[in-house]
């Protein structure tokens, strides 16, 4: 029998792959397709991996789906970035509009655990005026959301994944002591001090999911530095190794590669279920809610899947919304070349930030703000990068040589929402016979205006660092949030605040989809606050009946 | 700056050390015992691709270890034939494995316009023209069938072919990369501190003090 985990489901015949211990599997609950569960949770990333936890954890039967492999870290991840590329969403997508969008590895998991398989472990929370951006900054859209409840949520995503951090923390509200002690910072992140204060502004250790001491079975971070190819020790706090076993053992069942194709409707209007393929033929799992959390491409794509006679623009759509409002991150960057050796392939690629440009409002001749951080791409990633400004031949090959020499400062820029910049489908199909997302994109004269402050900025910060030769790689972007946002009102939003469909009540949506505007952060704690809060919110719904 | 050297500096002297584990020498096994005959690209095709390799990655013949060459044209043909793709594709380009023969059989058609030989025969300044023509999108032979050659040189022959290049444990030694660090990792993360188990710079004067401690890498 194939043990080929892409090939050969994992989460069967009553067990889950234990991921702390070589070969070994825990015990897992499985349901009957034609039992109607609470929850089916199409996805298992940052929005459906943690929402199947707590889910399963407050008493409801939840099994939730993953197109993915359910892999084992300690075994077969391999320190490659070539080889690892069996992480990413690599099936075809079209990427069209003024700046087509690089998905796969850029922003795109794959496997249980969805995309914090690969994450850069980045845990940031959003500044609490971005959730009235509208109202409170001038752009953009409000969050149904009030930030004194995200920024308990916040806390308990922190404490759940022992993130890694300072002591004080420099911006914004103040916030408890991080779980666990902040890394010790490589050279890479040292240079991102000292620019910052030759300039004179703030700067500190990334608040990172990957554990400074011992955890259960994991050891401490060994700053190996393939975090964005998978942890190979599990000290990164991916949903892989945190969320999915507590789900597990609370009693959810998790399928792994198990595409859902369509939401299946009732006569009612109301969701019965979804079909989906796995191990060779489309099966059918009956529920009583589906939640949709496959991140901003594939949450559209399913609801446009799924159109019906009743719903001929696809579910939960009847504001036109679904798929509009896709919403990247800049991720353009300065590097230079460092008369010290640097050698930034060691530790997480981003030890220290500064979200100086997030908080401070002055001296800006755009909306929203940016933070950036230290860097360490390793070779293949790094030849791309210097692909993108065009060289090759011998040009390429001595500017690698200065490999060990190089720093570079790279944003996490916002983004502006725009209608124009969306998730369509295309006629071709993949190869489960669905027809693929196209992915339409054009950054704005606000978004343009951003990225050309944060480059002149950071070039003085890492001349005053010591960089020389520096340049700016001016076209980079990361992460995907938007096409299907929340709101207060059913003729401008999705969802509401608890991430419930307004026009179908048992049709849920729970991953970066759902932000109204980005901020100047990576998303992934923001998304993980948003499922734990939803999970209370069900459970609150529940006692009263009204689910 | 003088550009950084590693004198004897070879990632793969590490493969029985704590710096890898048992996935990784399979994975790195496997990429090393790529066949050397093409299964994606014909012999016509095979031609093409192993010249435009040369060019975008020159490599020096009788380097100080003797290593073969990194075999970029067999990496590219290996990605290929699996035919895994990147998970987008600009919708300017057809499909991966289409836009290779598109974009080979037109360097060539584009080669002959100029020079009445192949591109693998016409000689090396001749390539390089033609390539930064390609680069700056002013080749519009029918042979490209619509397809920018500006986009097919940055999205797939450079991307394509510079990824394979560094895929190599060969590339990783040149640039003094540390390669693989499972379960050890690292522990001299401050400027100009290295670990015993990574790279030696060879610092002016003193290239075979480096030399020594490349030889002692594990």
């Amino acid at each position: 029998m194939s043990d080929d985990p892409q090939q050969v489901p994992r989460g069967k015949h009553g067990r889950a792959p234990d991921v702390f211990h070589k070969g070994a599997w825990l015990p897992m609950r499985q349901y009957d397709q034609n039992e109607a569960v609470d929850f089916v949770i199409v996805g298992t990333g940052a929005g459906g991996g943690t929402l199947a936890c707590r889910l399963a954890e407050k008493g409801f039967k939840v099994v939730a789906f993953d197109a993915g492999a359910w892999w084992r870290p300690l075994e077969e991840f391999a320190s490659d970035e070539t080889h690892q590329s069996k992480l990413f969403w690599t099936d075809e997508r079209i990427c069209d509009g003024e700046n087509p969008l690089k998905l796969g590895n850029n922003n795109s998991g794959k496997a249980v655990g969805g995309s914090t398989v690969h994450f850069a472990m980045v845990s940031l929370r959003f500044r609490p005026e971005w959730f009235k951006s509208k109202s409170v900054l001038g752009y953009g859209a409000d969050w149904p959301l009030d930030w004194r409840d995200m920024w308990r949520y916040y806390g308990e995503v922190e404490q759940a994944l022992k993130i890694a951090g300072p002591l004080t923390y420099p911006w914004g509200p103040k916030r408890p002591r991080y779980p666990y002690r902040p890394h010790e910072l490589n050279a890479a992140a040292l240079v991102l001090a000292r620019g910052c204060e030759a300039l004179g502004i703030d700067w500190t250790e990334t608040p990172l999911a990957t554990v400074s001491a011992p955890r259960g079975a994991a050891h401490p971070c060994v700053y190996r530095g393939f975090c964005v190819s998978g942890c190979a020790t599990n000290a990164k706090q991916s949903a892989l190794v945190t969320w999915i076993p507590r789900a597990v053992r609370a009693g959810a069942e998790i399928r792994d590669l198990a595409m859902v194709g369509r939401i299946v409707m009732g006569d009612d209007g109301r969701a019965t279920g979804v079909e989906y393929f796995r191990e060779g033929r489309w099966r059918f799992q009956r529920a009583r809610h589906v939640v949709v959390a496959g991140y901003a491409i594939e949450t559209p794509r399913l609801l446009l899947l799924s159109a019906t006679d009743r719903y001929p623009e696809g579910l939960a759509n009847s504001s036109g919304l679904v798929g509009k409002n896709l919403m990247v991150q800049t991720n353009q960057a300065v590097w230079g070349t460092m008369d010290e050796e640097i050698r930034w392939y060691k530790g997480p690629p981003s030890l220290a930030l500064t979200e100086h440009w997030n908080y401070e409002d002055k001296g800006k001749d755009f909306f929203g703000g940016y933070c950036y951080m230290s860097q360490g791409p390793l070779p293949v990633a790094w030849s791309a990068t210097q692909n993108g400004r065009g060289l090759w031949g011998q040009a390429l090959l001595d500017e690698m040589q200065k490999y060990n020499h190089q720093a570079g400062l790279k944003i996490v820029g916002e983004t502006m929402p725009q209608e124009r910049n969306r998730v369509t489908l295309a006629d071709e199909k993949d190869q489960y016979g669905l027809r693929v997302a196209r992915v339409t994109y054009s950054l704005c004269d606000n978004d343009k205006r951003l990225v050309a402050h944060s480059l002149s900025f950071m070039s003085h910060a890492l001349e005053a660092a010591g960089g020389r030769d520096v340049w700016r790689e001016t076209d980079d972007t990361c992460h995907l949030n938007g096409t299907a946002r929340m709101g207060d009102d059913r003729t401008t939003s999705v969802v509401n605040a608890d991430c419930r469909s307004w026009d179908i009540d048992n049709l849920w949506i729970c991953d970066g989809s759902v932000f109204p505007t980005v901020g100047g952060v990576n998303p992934s704690l923001t998304i993980q606050a948003i499922a734990l809060r939803t999970a209370d919110r069900i459970e609150a719904l529940a006692a009263r009946g009204e689910l | 700056m003088n550009l950084p050297r590693y004198p004897e500096y070879n990632v793969l002297d590490k493969r029985d050390t704590p710096s890898w584990d048992d996935v990784t020498r399979a994975v790195i096994g496997e990429r090393l015992a790529t066949p050397r005959e093409p299964r994606f690209f014909d012999a016509v095709q095979w031609n093409a691709v192993r010249a435009l390799c040369a060019c975008i990655v020159p490599q020096r013949k009788g380097s100080h270890l003797d290593r073969e060459p990194v075999p970029v044209p067999a990496l590219l043909d290996a990605k290929l034939a699996k035919g895994s793709g990147d998970g987008y594709r600009d919708a300017r380009l057809p499909p991966m494995r289409d836009a290779w023969r598109i974009g080979l059989a037109a360097l060539d058609a584009e080669s002959r316009a100029r020079h009445e030989l192949p591109f693998a025969r016409i000689d090396d300044d001749a390539q390089k023209t033609l390539l930064i023509d390609m680069q700056q999108g002013e080749l519009r032979h029918g042979a490209w069938q619509g397809m920018s050659s500006e986009l097919f040189f940055k999205e797939r022959v450079l991307h394509d072919i510079c990824g394979a290049y560094y895929s190599h444990p060969h590339a990783w030694s040149e640039i003094g990369f540390g390669g693989p660090a499972n379960p050890r990792g690292y522990v001299r993360m401050y400027f100009d501190r290295r670990d015993p188990w990574e790279a030696a710079q060879a610092e002016p004067g003193k290239e075979e003090q480096a030399r020594e401690e490349n030889r002692r890498v594990r």
